[in-house]
């Protein structure tokens, strides 16, 4: 077994000119209530995505479809060229059994407004848990990487510490480095920084910064608009569970084509 | 350290005298310790002069073979109905849990049933079981027979004895573990798939020991009454530790002391439980 470098059969590079992720006529709705209606979404490998948005508009239930924490109702969703939580099999779309979904999800990435760090393990075992469990690395093995991602998040010394004894910066930095230990190919961030104290959004943001100038595909969904400016390849503004405008961040902040975009941009600036 | 004059115009603080702070006294408190620590040893007293408590005899059958005998039984019959009804309590949580509506009505009709009937009951219920089953079959259905007997040769004391005390303390137990499972906050769920970790997975090592936190306490009580409900057998003629006493009694008519010395055994059967639970509880706060 070559370890963590070989390519899992799921997610990998997807073929030339092929996005990384691929949303065609998306639809949702809770108690028929719809929560998101008719979206159309690529994302580029290696470019960075942010979604913004006011609360309410389906962006964070946008990004949970990607990885199928949400069941979508209609339209297709590929990752890496492959259908996400479905087989097509004679003109019908069959959901797939948890442990298919499951292995989908390996190389997805996902960190959340709260983090959701395991409270009984320490900053090491939550970062080591998924490889082991779910990749069967050697503990050894698993600690080692753990332990680089610790540094590369800037949290080398914290290691022991369990999710309570950490500020609210140091556990979205270890909720990062947890992702990044399954070697994602894509990086879904769910308002990352908006649990956050001011003083403690800049440290999450700059390990952010560096993961996108590695190369890494991501996701983002946030409320920081500078954020967006200075890192985003590209900007989508959703509301009421549309795409209302998309195109690149600089442009579309500085000159919005539409007006709710505009009224919303004018009301967070 | 230099103190400047507030703008207010407030006294600073190198002006203002050390002045002695006088607690408030509490003498009611005083008077009611006093009253009962008089009452208390007024009852110690009464208990140690009193001779028709027959210490000596308490003595004697303390460590009595019967007694001892009397004891392994109340504690093999905890350990076996507690075993019982955290595996079926867990299994009837999970059904209550599911999303299926049947599995979990049905679980629901369970734990109603067993909790609401006293365990008393059930007890006798089970001892009589065969005046309602002569025959105990277990087949395939319309096919053949797996096990056959007769309901008086399966249904002895001590399987009837484990069958109510186990059944009902299983309707208890997944109520507490439903408990535990339910508080668990669903972003760990959502953080474990994320992952990739499957279902069952995510159960064992995400779910289970974080519901463990709230389930430990209460199962720990649980423990501690069934120590002492186990004393409920002694209608149905099992030889547990109660059982015991009053067999002795009923011969040498020493009542007094015999439940006495019942009643040491239980005391310290369950003040080593609480110690133990005590150790348990730690382990699992980790992280809080």
């Amino acid at each position: 077994m070559n370890g963590m470098g070989q390519v899992r059969p799921f997610a990998g590079a997807p073929a030339a000119g092929e996005p990384m992720v691929r949303i065609r006529g998306l639809t949702k709705s809770y108690h028929g209530k719809p929560v998101l209606q008719d979206i159309d979404l690529d994302v580029a490998a290696g470019s960075v995505m942010c979604i913004i948005g006011p609360s309410g508009s389906g962006k964070s239930t946008l990004l949970a479809c990607i990885n199928h924490l949400e069941r979508i109702d209609g339209g297709r969703l590929w990752v890496g060229g492959e259908l996400v939580g479905y087989r097509e099999q004679g003109g019908k779309l069959h959901e797939l059994p948890e442990r298919q979904i499951a292995r989908m999800r390996q190389r997805i990435g996902m960190v959340f407004q709260h983090f959701n760090l395991f409270p009984h393990m320490t900053a090491l075992q939550n970062i080591m848990e998924a490889p082991v469990q779910v990749l069967r690395l050697p503990p050894e093995q698993a600690r080692a990487r753990a332990m680089q991602l610790l540094d590369r998040v800037g949290l080398a010394g914290k290691h022991g510490r369990h999710p309570a004894q950490l500020s609210g910066g140091e556990q979205q930095r270890v909720a990062i480095a947890r992702a990044l230990a399954m070697e994602p190919r894509l990086m879904l961030f769910d308002e990352p920084t908006s649990a956050l104290d001011p003083e403690l959004v800049g440290e999450v943001l700059a390990v952010m910064k560096d993961l996108a100038r590695s190369g890494m595909t991501m996701v983002v969904v946030t409320h920081e608009l500078a954020f967006a400016r200075e890192v985003g390849d590209a900007l989508t503004f959703m509301d009421g569970g549309r795409v209302v405008e998309r195109g690149a961040p600089r442009a579309v902040l500085a000159d919005p084509r539409e007006a709710r975009t505009r009224e919303f941009l004018s009301r967070v600036l | 350290m230099s103190v400047t004059q507030p703008a207010s115009g407030l006294p600073v603080a190198s002006e203002v005298p050390a002045q002695e702070v006088v607690p408030l006294r509490h003498p009611w408190t005083w008077a009611a310790t006093a009253v009962v620590v008089l009452v208390a040893f007024g009852v110690f007293y009464s208990v140690a002069a009193n001779p028709a408590f027959q210490w000596p005899v308490v003595a004697e059958y303390m460590l009595d073979r019967q007694i001892l005998a009397g004891l392994a039984v109340t504690l093999e019959l905890t350990l076996a109905a507690m075993a019982m009804g955290l595996l079926l309590g867990t299994a009837l949580a999970v059904m209550r849990l599911s999303a299926n509506l049947l599995l979990s009505s049905l679980a629901w009709l369970y734990i109603w049933f067993f909790r609401s009937v006293p365990v008393l009951v059930q007890l006798i219920f089970w001892y009589n079981f065969g005046a309602l089953y002569p025959q105990i079959e277990l087949r395939v259905p319309f096919g053949p027979l797996l096990y056959g007997a007769s309901t008086n040769a399966v249904i002895t004391p001590l399987t009837a004895a484990l069958a109510g005390l186990g059944l009902a303390q299983a309707a208890y137990t997944a109520e507490v573990i439903r408990a535990g499972i339910a508080s668990v906050p669903r972003g760990q769920t959502r953080a474990a798939k994320a992952l990739g970790m499957r279902p069952a997975t995510i159960f064992r090592r995400i779910v289970f020991p974080q519901a463990m936190r709230v389930i430990i306490p209460p199962v720990g009580n649980e423990v501690i009454s069934m120590v002492k409900g186990t004393s409920l057998v002694s209608v149905i003629a099992l030889a547990d530790l109660l059982y015991t006493a009053q067999l002795i009694y009923a011969r040498t008519y020493e009542t007094i002391p015999l439940l006495i010395v019942a009643s040491l055994w239980y005391l310290i059967v369950v003040s080593v439980l609480s110690v133990g639970q005590h150790f348990l509880e730690r382990h699992y706060r980790h992280g809080v």
